[in-house]
């Protein structure tokens, strides 16, 4: 069974539906008594970080989070899932979860392509180069694109936990791997086959990056 | 960069797809979920369906459509027609929509857009504009006039002044519909797209006109739209999404080409 994190942020039935398609089980809770019954847990989010961060205290899921990750067990975040890992989030000076050391970051106001200004938000498909083999981004297509929305962006303090570098007039983290721990910036639930596959990927994964 | 999106329009009504030529007699033309996957097969970007049914026995069919459409693709999709509070935006949200489109409703209840955007976050609000070109005058200086209702009735607001106020409000996306273009497949309204693009920061969709791939290269370009829409041009089979897509990546258009 895919856990799937309830923290009132957005619309989680996505994520539900395209597990569903790919034949995977998972149930979608805010109960760390039902979650910690879960092989997997995916840990999606549309919205404002410190809403979030409130949701989730609310619920004891900020203890939880780690307490699960320390176990070894495998953990996929997704979007405002994966910016609420790190130590701290620029959008209204939020304190995080800080299982990642870094920050999120807004993107600048000047950003510019060919001498044009750049749109906030970074909304639409986008290109992922991923930078090393880790069995969730197996089998991804050069070239693949996935569909991002967000004003703020994952600057990890080491690099070397980045898996997938975008470029939006600067370049930045789109995907981070730590232990058993994968976050990525984009949609996967939304990204179409390439999408699908990180998906199915994450849900056969026994949570270690050497596997 | 971020690639231009390509996005087939579907006119559903009573659970059945339709496409109108200047808003007159519309022929139905097939299942909008069957048509649905075939685009996402096809590399559609994102998919926007409007609902035209009047009736509110027609909005829980659409309802079930959203629902088996979200079954189906994996990618975003915005429903518009009809949305006139958050209780029916949030409906089709959970049905599975990732966006809301929002038109004559907007023009004529304008804090409808602000209250969607604090419920759901300005990336799920769209602004359907319906535009027609007018003599300049004091009224609209821009030359570009706001009509609704389907392009029948004028409302004396000028085009440009209404992109930047719902900017302001909260809108995520702005889905720029020509009156005069749509249904001609003689081209999209360059300048007008130009002028709208220019003066918002928020993503432009054109739409309104698309008849050949070199319509939405102009627009892509010259217009600078962030989005082209389609519609009859892929609906009678005329061209497919990739034959549109291959076309544009040929000529430097940056493209999702792998899907």
């Amino acid at each position: 069974m895919i856990g799937i994190v309830d923290y009132k942020a957005g619309n989680l039935t996505s994520v539900a539906r395209a597990l569903r398609y790919l034949g995977k089980p998972c149930r979608i809770s805010d109960d760390p008594e039902v979650l910690s019954q879960s092989s997997h847990i995916v840990f999606p989010g549309v919205g404002a970080a410190g809403e979030a961060m409130a949701n989730l205290r609310q619920n004891g899921l900020d203890q939880w989070i780690p307490a699960w990750l320390e176990k070894g067990k495998p953990m996929l975040g997704i979007c405002l899932g994966t910016q609420v890992i790190f130590e701290y989030s620029e959008e209204n000076h939020t304190p995080c979860l800080g299982i990642v050391a870094g920050s999120v970051r807004r993107f600048p106001e000047d950003l510019q392509q060919d001498g044009l200004p750049l749109k906030i938000p970074h909304m639409g498909w986008n290109r992922v180069s991923f930078q090393k083999d880790h069995p969730v981004f197996q089998e991804i297509p050069d070239g693949a694109e996935f569909y991002f929305v967000h004003s703020y962006y994952p600057s990890p303090a080491d690099d070397r936990r980045v898996v997938g570098w975008t470029d939006y007039g600067i370049p930045f983290c789109a995907a981070v791997a730590l232990r058993n721990l994968v976050a990525v910036q984009f949609h996967p639930e939304k990204s179409g086959r390439p999408g699908l596959q990180i998906l199915a990927n994450f849900c056969s994964w026994g949570g270690s990056d050497a596997e | 960069m971020l690639s231009k999106r390509i996005i087939p329009c579907l006119d559903v009504r009573n659970g059945k797809l339709t496409k109108g030529i200047k808003f007159k007699g519309n022929i139905d033309i097939g299942d909008p979920v069957e048509a649905a996957r075939e685009y996402y097969e096809q590399g559609a970007d994102e998919i926007v369906f409007y609902d035209i049914t009047a009736s509110s026995d027609g909005r829980d069919i659409m309802i079930d459509v959203v629902r088996r459409v979200a079954e189906t693709i994996f990618i975003p999709f915005s429903v518009g027609g009809g949305i006139r509070t958050v209780q029916d935006m949030r409906q089709v949200i959970l049905a599975g929509a990732e966006k809301i489109s929002i038109n004559s409703e907007a023009v004529q209840n304008p804090p409808l857009i602000a209250e969607g955007a604090r419920a759901f976050g300005s990336q799920c609000i769209v602004l359907g504009m319906d535009v027609k070109t007018v003599t300049p005058s004091a009224k609209t200086p821009s030359g570009y006039e706001m009509v609704i209702h389907g392009g029948r009735k004028f409302t004396g607001i000028d085009a440009l002044w209404w992109a930047k106020e719902a900017e302001n409000l909260g809108v995520g996306e702005i889905c720029l519909n020509s009156i005069d273009a749509d249904g001609t497949q003689e081209g999209y309204e360059i300048e007008l797209t130009q002028l709208i693009s220019t003066n918002v920061r928020i993503p432009v969709i054109a739409s309104g006109g698309a008849g050949k791939p070199e319509h939405l290269f102009d627009v892509l370009t010259r217009g600078r739209a962030d989005a082209a829409l389609i519609a009859s041009m892929v609906h009678y089979r005329t061209y497919t999404i990739q034959d549109i897509k291959t076309y544009l990546d040929d000529r430097g258009v940056k493209m999702r080409m792998i899907w």
